[in-house]
């Protein structure tokens, strides 16, 4: 079972019931569960949207879009029926959060989902979990079982003449499936490759229709942003990134584990104070900060970092799905570069041809690099490579092993030449790494 | 699916593959989760398997193969009865997976993808599975075990032994 952990920063907002047994319906109703949702039935969707919007809650998948604008782009008016749909693809690299808010709080999805679909005038929305996680799609239908057994969900929500019905589906694994659009393929039963944008999902969606497209704990969020009131839980972070996130900390840092710190909360506290500071002892070598898809930043760019959207931006990288990763002075960065790029290489869809070659090529070229082979210029290569995949694919998953590529090689090109002329690896105990 | 064709599937799978086609707003949207499931039942997606769903569907078994073949957790072969999955994504390679991994392979006798002669086990190196944080991570089939050491793989194999011994059918 995933251990929770505490401390003493934390501001518990969204896992403030994890650990409690509040994946009960009863026991989520006494911790003051659906309150949220039958405020929202009773406000409308215009109150909705205002309280969204004064929340800076901004999407939690990664890109940190702003989910109260999100919500106001649907049409009101549609031929087509409108849908809400819940990412629980949880694939990044670094990213477990989700997993936690299914096991401990499926509830707060299912009532995030029926105020999504309050909002935006849907009477249907899907939750959408990664096949890996089939024991937490069971405890996802079962609570689904049971909104619907207390009318919750149905025809008649909460006694109400509004319809609200909730399907959940399973993955089969893909990472990027993930992405909202290749998320609505799958959905619809076809290979998860992305859609050409514009039309936007929230015009032209699933089975054609305008859909809203969150990630779980963004939906996960949205009971307590209508509980607290959105300016309430703007307060709590900083300037644009409302309320609280869970950061996932993991990798070699003392205490591991997702916590859950308002945004803006100082990076270097986070890995140190937190999380116990860098495990056995040893010294801080960099610091991936929101998912593997994410430039690595160096000990003395977190210094002064606030983990949110717009400082991690301006500090060159991304806060993406804030799971941090923590690097010791004992892993090789060739090793740990070419272990991200093979993962983006086996997850490449093959729809777009800058990723499809452009994460062989790499992983290739990594490879041959890491054992001992790499010429100078593979240096330069591997930059050239990665530069002209940015910005020349249908998703972000050419983006997301392109940005990680250029980060390690920019920041630690000395690195990467201790590697030239036949010099085995410093650190690494494996030659070759992912044979997937 | 007609009555009077005989399923591959057992009566409690069919029953659920019947309700599943008519969750959805359209009938291919079942495609994905029932391939899984089927898995799950009949080990692997065996051709008998590929013109089930095909019909239950209503698609061609081309179009099952073309969306069956994108999915990491489709095969097309059969595994071991438990199928060990280590993570060796970054969060789980900081702290040990290649370690673990290997020590599956000494325990097992095989490799990547390998299955044991018995076909009680297979093995199986696989991208990040979320559980990053309780790293180094693995699954067993659904089952997830973290925070592990390679001390704790012999009693892990144990573990799934004994369920092989108890029961017949697949987990």
């Amino acid at each position: 079972m995933p251990r929770l952990v505490s401390h003493p920063d934390e501001v518990k907002v969204v896992s403030k019931r994890f650990g409690q047994g509040a994946a009960n319906i009863d026991r989520y109703i006494e911790l003051g569960g659906y309150e949220s949702a039958k405020k929202c039935l009773a406000q409308g969707h215009e109150w909705i949207i205002e309280e969204m919007k004064a929340s800076s809650l901004r999407g939690r998948g990664g890109a940190g879009f702003p989910t109260g604008l999100k919500w106001s782009f649907v049409p009101k008016q549609s031929a087509k029926p409108k849908y809400v749909l819940v990412n629980g693809d949880e694939s990044e690299p670094g990213t477990c959060k989700d997993h936690l808010i299914f096991l401990h709080d499926p509830h707060s999805v299912i009532e995030g989902t029926i105020i999504s679909g309050l909002a935006i005038g849907a009477k249907t929305g899907f939750i959408y979990l990664r096949g890996e996680y089939r024991y937490l799609l069971e405890i996802m239908e079962k609570a689904v079982a049971d909104a619907y057994a207390k009318g919750y969900l149905g025809k008649n929500i909460f006694g109400s003449d509004t319809e609200f019905q909730i399907i959940t589906q399973s993955g089969a694994g893909a990472y990027e499936v993930g992405e909202e659009s290749a998320l609505m393929e799958s959905l619809e039963g076809k290979r998860g490759v992305p859609r050409i944008k514009p039309p936007f999902p929230a015009v032209v969606g699933l089975y054609g229709g305008p859909t809203v497209i969150n990630n779980a704990e963004t939906i996960a969020t949205v009971p307590h942003v209508i509980e607290m009131g959105g300016a309430a839980f703007a307060a709590i972070g900083s300037p644009r990134n409302g309320g609280t996130r869970l950061f996932g900390l993991s990798g070699q840092v003392e205490r591991p584990g997702v916590y859950e710190l308002p945004m803006g909360y100082n990076l270097k506290k986070m890995i140190y104070e937190v999380g116990g500071g860098v495990r056995g002892g040893r010294n801080l070598k960099a610091v991936v900060p929101g998912g593997s898809s994410t430039p690595v930043l160096l000990p003395d760019e977190i210094e002064n970092l606030g983990m949110d959207f717009d400082q991690v931006g301006k500090a060159g990288s991304m806060l993406g799905s804030g799971g941090v990763v923590v690097i010791d002075d004992q892993t090789c960065i060739v090793e740990f570069a070419l272990r991200t790029i093979s993962f983006y290489q086996h997850e490449s869809c093959g729809w777009c041809i800058p990723c499809r070659e452009g994460t062989d090529w790499l992983k290739k070229s990594l490879t041959r690099f890491h054992a001992g082979f790499g010429v100078a210029k593979d240096i330069d290569n591997i930059q050239y490579l990665a530069e002209n995949m940015m910005g020349r694919t249908f998703c972000p998953l050419g983006d997301a092993a392109a940005m990680p590529t250029l980060g390690f090689v920019k920041k630690f090109r000395k690195e990467f030449e201790d590697h030239l002329n036949g010099k085995p690896c410093p650190f690494a105990k494996h030659l070759e790494v992912a044979v997937i | 699916m007609s009555p009077e064709t005989m399923s591959i599937f057992s009566p409690k799978v069919a029953a659920r593959f019947d309700a599943l086609v008519e969750k959805y707003p359209v009938r291919r949207s079942a495609l994905v989760p029932m391939l899984l499931y089927a898995q799950d039942e009949i080990g692997y997606l065996s051709d008998a398997v590929i013109a089930e769903v095909a019909d239950r569907i209503g698609i061609t078994e081309l179009d099952v193969r073309n969306v069956a073949t994108y999915y990491s957790m489709l095969r097309f072969k059969p595994a071991g009865k438990f199928n060990v999955q280590v993570c060796t994504n970054i969060s789980c390679m900081l702290r040990g997976a290649y370690d673990l991994y290997e020590r599956f392979q000494e325990e097992l006798h095989i490799g990547h993808k390998g299955v044991t002669p018995d076909g009680v086990f297979s093995l199986e190196e696989v991208e990040c599975i979320g559980a990053c944080c309780w790293a180094p991570a693995i699954q067993v089939n659904y089952d997830f075990h973290d925070e592990l050491t390679p001390d704790h793989v012999p009693g892990i194999l144990d573990i799934y032994r004994s369920k092989s011994l108890g029961s017949t059918d697949h987990a």
